[in-house]
């Protein structure tokens, strides 16, 4: 018996993040068993305008939302169901979001928290307005409760990635946790091929969308602060790694973000392909680096310079 | 969309004391199941949402072939569907009663 539960942990351990549900990952990254839901499946919450376009409605609207422990702390947590209409910013979705971050903000007592997994390529289109509308609530929302001493963890590595909506929601948070197939960005791929053709983006080019909007990418630019392995367990190290006190959110926090990113843009803005941004960082060999395994690529973040700050 | 209700009696009560769970994501070719102990002991009611229209008497025997093998009595049972094949919700339908009988 305690073999099989050995075994189980173990599997449930090296599950891929990537390809798990919202509910699953949230398993897997919380201590087993302490999550508890807000406004569960069986209250039905649901989108009220999918039915108008013949589409099926979740009981959850792709948002799961709750309390639980990491490392037997507590902390709030939200994740995207990146596989329902893409994991995108609706109404419904939005509201228990707003509801999660605005509760940590009035509440001392609630974990000083929260973690977004999200997994989502924007505002859902069939309720744009509100979608859009539940994008700013859900920005001021984090930066009111990062201004009361919250702390609000994004975690981006599902199958949507983090853009739009989510690409500035994670841009708005204390810190960033990022795994290899995690794309981060605010005009996803093939909303640039569309606008600006193919000459200027190439969607179905793997290796450029990756190179420029990927984890390896933005870990080394300082787009993010933790690289995570893609698994629950991996996740889990670099999450519970970057608890503990926020930096304080402030002046001074800005003014450096400000620096960082002026510092950044001065550095890397002529470069025109992710092999020169990376040979640009110092990297010694971009093209090895693209291609080593995940505790190699961790290694080698950990030696250039500039990923690692306090701003943000 | 389409809402078909299925109502069954079934022979006894579902085991394992869950008072609910869910399994699965609305994802093309995909669905979720929300399983709850809601109902009396012989009784299994099943409520489908599906988009693709045409279909009853298949959901109809899939769902009788799952209430005969596994006596779901006294849960109710909703679905929505993003277009799934019928071997897709037979398999989630027994991995809800799963869930169920875990305690989870």
């Amino acid at each position: 018996m305690t073999d099989m539960s050995n075994q189980s942990a173990a599997s449930r351990d090296s599950a891929s993040w990537f390809l798990a549900s919202a509910r699953d990952r949230l398993a897997g990254l919380l201590d087993p068993g302490s999550f508890v839901e807000f406004l569960p499946p069986s209250e039905r919450v649901r989108s009220p305008h999918l039915a108008l376009f013949d589409l099926p409605a979740a009981f959850d609207d792709g948002m799961v939302v709750g309390r639980g422990r990491l490392d037997g702390q507590g902390v709030l947590a939200a994740a995207q169901e990146g596989q329902f209409m893409g994991g995108t910013f609706a109404e419904v979705s939005g509201a228990k979001l707003i509801g999660l971050l605005r509760a940590a903000r009035d509440n001392p007592d609630l974990p000083r928290t929260v973690l977004l997994l999200l997994d989502s390529g924007g505002v859902r289109l069939q309720e744009a307005n509100a979608g859009e509308l539940a994008v700013a609530e859900v920005m001021r929302a984090i930066i009111e409760a990062r201004s009361a001493g919250v702390a609000v963890i994004a975690l981006v590595g599902g199958r949507a990635g983090a853009f739009g909506g989510a690409g500035l929601t994670a841009a708005t948070c204390s810190r960033i946790v990022i795994s290899e197939q995690g794309r981060l960005g605010v005009t996803g791929p093939e909303v640039i091929e569309t606008n600006q053709g193919v000459e200027e983006f190439d969607s179905q080019d793997k290796a450029l969308v990756w190179g420029v909007t990927g984890g390896r990418t933005r870990r080394l630019i300082g787009g993010s602060d933790a690289y995570a392995l893609d698994t629950m367990a991996g996740f889990r190290e670099a999450a519970v790694s970057l608890l503990g006190n926020p930096s304080p959110f402030d002046l001074r926090t800005l003014q450096a973000e400000q620096d960082r990113l002026a510092a950044r843009q001065q550095r890397l803005g002529a470069c025109d392909s992710p092999a020169a941004l990376w040979a640009t960082l110092g990297v010694p060999d971009p093209g090895a680096a693209r291609d080593m395994d995940d505790e190699a690529f961790a290694a080698l973040a950990a030696t250039v310079k500039g990923t690692d700050h306090d701003a943000r | 969309m389409v809402t078909i209700t299925l109502r069954y009696t079934t022979r006894g009560p579902a085991s394992g004391h869950a008072p609910s769970a869910i399994v699965g994501v609305v994802a093309s070719g995909n669905l979720e199941v929300l399983l709850e102990r809601a109902l009396p002991d012989t009784v299994c009611a099943v409520e489908i949402a599906t988009p693709v229209r045409g279909y009853d008497e298949v959901w109809q025997a899939v769902v009788a072939d799952f209430v005969e093998r596994t006596s779901p009595g006294g849960l109710h049972i909703s679905i929505n569907d993003g277009g799934a094949r019928p071997d897709t919700v037979a398999l989630r339908l027994m991995q809800g009663i799963r869930m169920m009988e875990a305690g989870r």
